[in-house]
C-alpha cells in the first residue's frame, strides 16, 4: 500500500512540472511589458530597464524559470497589486469557502445519480431508462450561470423560500470561530445550531446549481458500470442462490460497481472547479474563483496565476486520492500495481 | 478494433420505409437534427431578418416585458432582446464552430503522428496532452485569455486548446490499432509514403469516432465560451452575445425582470442541448456498442 502510494507519488511529479511550466509560460506571456507597468507611465528607459533587471526579465528563460520554481516551492506566489497582500495568504483564507461549495455540489450530485445510475440499469431499455439518459443530457447542457439564476429567481424572488443570494452568510450573521474554515462544521462545533442553518440556506442554492451538471457523467457511468457487473456471473449466482433482490443490487453489485462510479468523480471534480468560478459570481461566494475574477477585472495578474496554479495543484492531489482510495477499496490494483 | 459503421436493426419493414423507421427509434435525433437546422438558418438569415438593431437603444422603452412588440422583451437600454438572441447565434455558434475546427485540425494531426510513429512523438505528444488535461479545464482557459488578453480571438484559442487532447488521445488510439492493418502494409508496398498513407487510408477510417467527437465538443465549446464572456472575458458590449446577455439580466433577476437573462440563456441551452444529442445520436448510429 505504501510502495503503491510513493509510486503514485512520484508518477505525479511529471504531471506537477508539466503545470509549473504552462503556469510559468502564462506568467511569461502577459499582455503588456511588466517592466514598463511596474515602472510607471513616466519612467524613462534607464528606470525600465532598471525595473527589468531588479524583476529579473533580463536573464535567460532558463534562469527565470529556475527563480520562479524556487519562488514556487517557497510558496511565494507574489503579491496582489490591488490589495498588496501576499497571494498565497489571500487564496488560503477564501479556499475553504470554495472547498465547501464543491464538496457540498458534489454530495449532492452523488447522492442523486448514483441512485438514478442503479434504477436506470436494472431497467434497460424502459421509460425510466430514457427519462434518465434524457435529464442526465439535459443537465450537462446547463450553462451553470444560467441555472444559477434561475434557481435564485424562482426560489428567492418568486417563492421568497431561499436567502438572497449574495455569499455565505446572511449580514445578521457573525461567522464561526474559524476551525476548519467550513462554516457548517464550525457552526457545529460551536454548537450554535442557528447559525449552521443560516450557514445552510445560504449554500443550497449554489451547491444545487454546481452539483446539477455533473448529474450527468455520474449517473451514466453508474449505469454502464451497474449494468456490466449484473451481466457477472457472481450475480447470476447470488440470484440462484435466492438472495433478495436488494442485497444482490446493492451489496453485491453496487458495491462491485462503484469502482469505475470513483474514478469518474475525480474527472468531476475538474468541472465543478472550473464551473465554481461562475457559480461564485452568480451567488456572491466569496470563495478563490471570485477572488481571481476581481484581480482579473482589475488587470492584476498575480492572483490569477496564483489561482490556476493552485486549482492544478488541487485537481492532481484530488487524483492522486481517487487513485488510494481505488486501492484501499480494490485489492484487485494492488495485486496489479 | 472498433466497430465498423452498423446501422440500427430494424425489427420488421414499417409503414414509410426505413427513413421513417429510423426517425420513430430516433426520435430525440431526428428532433435535434430539426433544431440544428433551425440554428444554422438563425446563424446564417439572423442579422437579416431581426425585427428590430440589436443595438438600438431606446431609453422610452426599456426593460419593457415581453409582449406583442417586442416578443422577448427589451433589456435596461430598450433594446429588443428577441433581435439580441437571434443576431447573437452567429457569434456564439462562429467562436464554437472556430474553436473545435482548429482543436480538429492540430489535435487530429498530432494524434495521428503519435500514433502512426510511436516512440518519441508519442512520448512528446501524450506529455502534451496529459499537461493540458491535468488542469481544471475552464481554469486553464480562463488563465490562457488573461494571459494572451481580452479579444474574441484568445477566447477561440483558449477553446481550441482545452479541447485539443480529447482528440489527440482519440486519433492517436485509433490510428495505432489500425497501422499494422492489411491495407496499410498493402498501400506501404505498393509504394505510399507515410503522408500519403495518413492522409488517404488512416484519416477516412478513423473519422466516424472523430465527428462523434466534434458534435458532443460543439456543445461543450459553446457553454465554455459563453462561460468566458459570462465573466467578462471575450465578447465586449454591446455586441449580442448570449453569455453576456445572461450576465446584463443577473442583476435584474432579483427584481423580477425575468426575461433579460431568461431567453438568452433559453437560447445558450438549446443550443448546447442540440450538440449534445446529436452527439449522443451519432455515436449510437456509428457503434450501437459504445452506447452508454
Amino acid at each position: 500500500m505504501i510502495a503503491f502510494a510513493a509510486r503514485r507519488l512520484l508518477g505525479a511529479l511529471p504531471n506537477l512540472a508539466g503545470v509549473m511550466v504552462v503556469t510559468f509560460v502564462l506568467t511569461r506571456a502577459l499582455p503588456g511589458d511588466p517592466a514598463a507597468y511596474f515602472a510607471g507611465p513616466a519612467a524613462t528607459p534607464e528606470a525600465v530597464a532598471e525595473v527589468r533587471h531588479a524583476l529579473g526579465l533580463d536573464r535567460s528563460l532558463a534562469a527565470q524559470f529556475a527563480t520562479y520554481a524556487g519562488d514556487l516551492a517557497r510558496g511565494n506566489l507574489g503579491h496582489s497589486v490591488t490589495t498588496g497582500q501576499p497571494v498565497l495568504t489571500e487564496l488560503a483564507a477564501r479556499l475553504p469557502a470554495s472547498l465547501e461549495l464543491v464538496a457540498a455540489a458534489l454530495l449532492f450530485a452523488a447522492a442523486v445519480s448514483i441512485p438514478l445510475g442503479v434504477l436506470a440499469a436494472t431497467r434497460p431499455g424502459s421509460w425510466i431508462d430514457h427519462a434518465c439518459r434524457a435529464l442526465a443530457t439535459a443537465g450537462v447542457s446547463l450553462p451553470t450561470f444560467f441555472t444559477g439564476l434561475l434557481l435564485a429567481y424562482v426560489f428567492y424572488f418568486l417563492l421568497g423560500w431561499a436567502p438572497p443570494p449574495t455569499g455565505r452568510l446572511d449580514a445578521a450573521f457573525s461567522p464561526p470561530p474559524a476551525f476548519t474554515g467550513f462554516y457548517l462544521i464550525d457552526s457545529l462545533a460551536a454548537g450554535d445550531p442557528e447559525l449552521f442553518a443560516a450557514a445552510l440556506a445560504q449554500l443550497v442554492l449554489p451547491a444545487l446549481t454546481l452539483g446539477l451538471f455533473v448529474i450527468a457523467p455520474i449517473t451514466r457511468m453508474t449505469r454502464a458500470s451497474m449494468l456490466g457487473v449484473l451481466a457477472a456471473e457472481f450475480v447470476r449466482t447470488a440470484r440462484a442462490a435466492g438472495l433478495s433482490r436488494g442485497t444482490i443490487l446493492i451489496r453485491y453489485a453496487l458495491r462491485n460497481a462503484l469502482l469505475p462510479v470513483l474514478t469518474t468523480l475525480g474527472m468531476v471534480f475538474s468541472f465543478l472547479l472550473g464551473s465554481s468560478i461562475l457559480v461564485e459570481k452568480v451567488f456572491a461566494w466569496p470563495g478563490v474563483g471570485s477572488y481571481a475574477l476581481e484581480a482579473l477585472v482589475a488587470s492584476d495578474y498575480a492572483p490569477v496565476q496564483g489561482f490556476v496554479l493552485m486549482m492544478a495543484i488541487l485537481y492532481l492531489l484530488l487524483n492522486l486520492a481517487v487513485d488510494l482510495a481505488y486501492v484501499a477499496v480494490d485489492p484487485r490494483v494492488r495485486l496489479q500495481g | 478494433m472498433s466497430a465498423p459503421p452498423v446501422s440500427h436493426p430494424v425489427p420488421r419493414p414499417a409503414p414509410g420505409g426505413a427513413a421513417a423507421a429510423f426517425a420513430r427509434a430516433n426520435l430525440l435525433t431526428v428532433a435535434a437534427a430539426a433544431l440544428f437546422v433551425l440554428l444554422a438558418l438563425a446563424a446564417i438569415f439572423g442579422p437579416a431578418i431581426a425585427p428590430w438593431n440589436p443595438l438600438q437603444t431606446d431609453g422610452a422603452s426599456a426593460l419593457r416585458p415581453p409582449g406583442s412588440g417586442h416578443w422577448f422583451g427589451t433589456d435596461p437600454l430598450g433594446r429588443d432582446i428577441f433581435s439580441r438572441v437571434l443576431v447573437a447565434t452567429r457569434l456564439d455558434l462562429g467562436i464554437a464552430l472556430l474553436a473545435v475546427s482548429c482543436s480538429f485540425l492540430a489535435g487530429t494531426a498530432l494524434g495521428c503522428a503519435a500514433g502512426y510513429y510511436g516512440g518519441w512523438t508519442d512520448r512528446i505528444v501524450s506529455r502534451l496532452a496529459e499537461t493540458i488535461m491535468a488542469f481544471p479545464l475552464f481554469v486553464l482557459a480562463m488563465g490562457v485569455v488573461a494571459a494572451l488578453g481580452n479579444t474574441v480571438g484568445n477566447i477561440v484559442l483558449a477553446t481550441a486548446l482545452i479541447n485539443l487532447p480529447f482528440y489527440a488521445r482519440l486519433a492517436r488510439a485509433e490510428v495505432n490499432v489500425r497501422r499494422n492493418a492489411g491495407y496499410v502494409d498493402a498501400a506501404r508496398i505498393a509504394g505510399a509514403s507515410d503522408a500519403r498513407i495518413l492522409a488517404a487510408h488512416l484519416f477516412p477510417n478513423i473519422l466516424p469516432p472523430l465527428m462523434v467527437q466534434v458534435s458532443l465538443n460543439m456543445g461543450w465549446a459553446i457553454l465554455n465560451a459563453a462561460g468566458l464572456s459570462f465573466i467578462g472575458l471575450g465578447v465586449r458590449p454591446p455586441d449580442p452575445e448570449w453569455g453576456i446577455m445572461v450576465a446584463e439580466g443577473a442583476q435584474f433577476i432579483v427584481s423580477g425582470e425575468w426575461w433579460v437573462a431568461l431567453f438568452p440563456g433559453l437560447a445558450l441551452m438549446l443550443a448546447v442541448f442540440c450538440f449534445n444529442l446529436l452527439g449522443d445520436g451519432l455515436r449510437d448510429l456509428f457503434d450501437p456498442r459504445r452506447r452508454a
